[in-house]
């Protein structure tokens, strides 16, 4: 053993570091801001949020997008029915409410509105209730909400049909809500009384998921 | 006649292939979470979930038996030598790449319990949970790569591997890298001054 001791730094090194990467809980906004902006990002900076086993396969012969409940008239489309329809383009910012986010995301697909005047929806219909092909997972909007001319049932990302891990071969898009009100794989659409929790609110997320301005964020 | 002496006990070597193993795993199962093309490839997403969540409990237990039921002492002292940054049977470097890998060890175990919770109970969630365990993910695949640089591809270093899967390095090797480690005896807890074993004697 020596007699001069040298200086005792390895706990304080050790509790630095690891104030240091908890504090960042706090401060690391703009560090996620930075990381969600490395232009070579893996994924392109997305993650692939799932809740079932298996995602769904698309197939464009047998694929149907029912739009019924409340509504004088249901509709069943095909792949190519929807694609007929009068179609937008948008680019938008996607934002997580776990935190990521992917800029510039480019969008083409049907106006949700458009779609929904296409079935005349009933007096007392409030809400609009999407089924996702991935089981269990549902969400809804109020009408108000579906009707905003940014939301967009969208079949193709930035530029390609929307691939599959990202719902193919139809996706809700709200850019001004947290991902999660933006249901992959929708198969159904229902016009309801009114909003209902979904798969998430049913774990404490917020029914009205505005960016910025929910979830405590 | 090549003389060695002991570098790393039984529970020191044990304790890091556990850690490397576990490290591995949760990296394979972390990564599949994360890169959208494993996700796809994969899929079972709530199953993945389950495997890299217990995986991460299972390491620390893991960790916490061998301490236990190991050498306990040994180990204590271990975590003693690290902490002074000078150079004895370890150099600075790696006092450093120790003391930051028990820190991301620490933060990826809370940031992943953090993540777990908050999607039970958003109480739990904060903003910036997911950027910290990626960030972690990073860092410790930096240190890795250097570690396993050092340990297996560069020539004057590389011997060192053998005192993480024998037990023992060369004398002479100790002697030129860590000159002013006071070398043990090569075989069991003993006083005095070093045995030198032969290859012969230990195979």
């Amino acid at each position: 053993m020596s007699e001069q001791a040298p200086k005792r730094l390895g706990r304080g090194l050790f509790l630095v570091a690891v104030g240091g990467g908890l504090s960042s809980l706090w401060w690391g906004k703009s560090l996620t801001k930075a990381v969600s902006a490395i232009p070579f990002a893996p994924g392109g900076g997305w993650r692939i949020y799932t809740v079932a086993p298996t995602m769904p396969t698309f197939d464009p012969a047998t694929w149907r997008l029912d739009v019924g409940g409340l509504v004088d008239k249901p509709v069943t489309l095909t792949y190519d029915e929807l694609r007929a329809m009068p179609a937008t383009s948008q680019i938008r910012d996607f934002h997580c409410v776990t935190g990521w986010s992917v800029s510039n995301v480019h969008w083409k697909g049907v106006r949700l509105s458009e779609l929904l005047a296409r079935v005349r929806p009933q007096f007392s219909a409030l809400g609009v209730q999407f089924t996702s092909a991935e089981v269990p997972y549902v969400d809804s909007l109020s009408i108000f909400q579906a009707k905003v001319p940014d939301v967009l049932l969208a079949y193709e990302m930035n530029g390609k049909p929307l691939p599959r891990e990202h719902g193919a071969p139809v996706r809700l898009v709200v850019p001004e809500m947290y991902g999660y009100k933006s249901v992959k794989w929708v198969s159904r659409i229902d016009l309801v009384e009114r909003a209902q929790d979904g798969y998430w609110e049913n774990l404490g997320y917020d029914r009205d998921a505005y960016i910025g301005h929910s979830n405590g964020l | 006649m090549k003389a060695y002496v002991t570098r790393f006990s039984r529970s020191e070597r044990t304790f890091h292939w556990v850690n490397a193993t576990f490290f591995l795993y949760l990296l394979g199962t972390g990564l599949i979470l994360f890169l959208p093309r494993f996700s796809r490839l994969v899929g079972r997403r709530p199953l993945i979930k389950d495997l890299h969540f217990w995986g991460g409990l299972g390491w620390i237990a893991a960790l916490a038996l061998i301490a236990l039921l190991g050498d306990t002492r040994g180990l204590w002292r271990t975590l003693r030598e690290l902490e002074t940054l000078d150079h004895r049977r370890f150099n600075p470097g790696q006092k450093v790449n120790a003391i930051l890998n028990a820190a991301i060890t620490v933060l990826f175990v809370i940031s992943g319990l953090l993540l777990w919770l908050g999607e039970r109970d958003t109480r739990f969630r904060l903003q910036n949970t997911v950027t910290l365990h990626d960030t972690l993910m990073y860092a410790a695949l930096a240190l890795l790569a250097g570690h396993l640089y050092l340990a297996v591809i560069h020539p004057t270093t590389r011997h060192a591997l053998r005192g993480m899967t024998r037990g023992t390095v060369s004398e002479e090797w100790a002697r030129r890298h860590h000159p002013h480690w006071e070398v043990p005896p090569s075989s069991g807890p003993g006083e005095g001054t070093t045995t030198p074993t032969t290859d012969a004697a230990r195979t």
